[in-house]
């Protein structure tokens, strides 16, 4: 090995390592950049940041005496409608439904009796997500797309979605509606402050998780001009939900099936 | 090596066309379109909820992480490194003050050829489909 290439290798082999050295400190610096401003998220800070009340249930009380009152009302549906982007396909094989309306005898299939009380045979019941304690729909979730919180809010994540329908078909209240179709162009007044979906992708209603972070109520609650609903923690025995149950007789939608639905109907 | 004369050739022009966009580029006298971010103008300049530079490479990391601390914690307001508290959300906090997508967001995304889809479900300001 004459001087020459000798002289060649060792340059460009300390070339290399200079190179290298350089290229893992610029790693180095990217690792703390992002460390240090994740920290805000991950570190101490965090308690001090409201996020889910594991103290509380979630649940609504629903008095048809009262909802029935104004024949015809879909306020409620409205609202929610509207607040949360829900498309109108005009189509009921495509529909999209966070909240509606069945008659009596349908949203209470295990209420055998062959003669209801007039003020209740065939008028029509708002329905919409039971919110379940043990709900079926979660189980069957691949992605974990769909989960019960901590308060007992069965919520979606839409980002996780792939739209496999499993919920759909666990779901015994028919309570989870897909996408079979871009929504966009279907959403009359577009709401800016609220994701819409998108093709492939399975909604429901959240109970305004993101009204209940703020301290309201839910859209529907509030839009009830009989205020035939009421929202309220389960776990707090002085709640008016729990007033209301404990002094009204109350029924749920199918029961029997162990799903534990959380929304309670005063007949 | 062999009709060398004519590998030469072919390699001359096979390198002469793969390379063609750069020269076309050089002769046109005009590079591709380099980003041109529109920022904030000074009036509606707010602190930003981390420095420029980490926003720049990182906002993608932190938008994520915004988005599980909302949708799946609940936790909705994020304390910046100068203890200012932001809400964590992408068409309020982020488009409130770059609100036009087009200048800001499509510049650079455009440039790297990059469609992330936070837009086929979070409504861009000021969009066409927005009827108020």
């Amino acid at each position: 090995m004459n001087e020459n290439r000798r002289k060649f290798l060792k340059l460009t082999g300390l070339a290399a390592l200079g190179a290298a050295t350089g290229k893992f400190a610029d790693v180095f610096a990217k690792e703390k950049l992002t460390k240090i401003s994740s920290l805000n998220i991950t570190g101490k800070k965090r308690t001090t940041l409201v996020g889910i009340d594991s103290k509380k249930r979630w649940a609504m009380v629903i008095d048809l005496k009262k909802c029935l009152v104004e024949e015809g009302c879909t306020k409620c549906i409205d609202a929610c409608h509207k607040i949360h982007n829900v498309p109108d396909f005009e189509n009921p094989k495509d529909e999209i439904k966070w909240i509606w309306k069945e008659p009596y005898e349908q949203a209470f299939l295990d209420q055998e009796n062959y003669y209801q009380k007039d003020n209740l045979k065939d008028k029509p019941v708002p329905i919409f997500c039971n919110h379940c304690d043990n709900p079926p729909c979660v189980r069957v979730c691949p992605t974990e797309a769909t989960w019960k919180r901590e308060d007992g809010i069965v919520m979606m994540d839409w980002h996780r979605c792939i739209g496999c329908r499993y919920c759909m078909a666990a779901c015994p209240y028919g309570s989870r509606s897909f996408n079979w179709r871009d929504p966009r162009p279907f959403i009359k007044d577009i709401d800016p402050d609220f994701p819409t979906r998108t093709k492939g992708v399975v909604e429901k209603c959240t109970f305004c998780d993101e009204r209940i972070a703020k301290g309201q109520l839910p859209a529907c609650v509030e839009a009830c001009s009989e205020k035939a609903m009421v929202f309220g923690d389960l776990n707090d025995p002085k709640s008016n939900v729990r007033e209301l149950l404990k002094e009204n007789f109350s029924i749920r939608r199918k029961p029997e099936l162990g799903t534990n639905p959380e929304i309670y109907y005063l007949v | 090596m062999y009709d060398s004369g004519k590998i030469i050739l072919g390699l001359i022009i096979f390198v002469g066309l793969f390379t063609s966009p750069i020269w076309y580029d050089l002769a046109s006298g005009k590079a591709a379109d380099k980003p041109n971010l529109v920022f904030p103008t000074k009036e509606d300049q707010k602190e930003c909820v981390n420095t420029a530079e980490y926003m720049r490479e990182f906002h993608m990391d932190l938008l994520n992480v915004w988005r599980d601390e909302v949708v799946r914690k609940g936790v909705r307001t994020y304390t910046s490194n100068t203890g200012k508290h932001f809400e964590m959300s992408l068409t309020k906090t982020c488009t409130g003050c770059h609100s036009n997508k087009a200048e800001f967001c499509d510049q650079c995304h455009n440039y790297l050829g990059v469609t992330p889809y936070c837009w086929n479900c979070h409504v861009e300001p000021h969009s066409a489909e927005i009827k108020r």
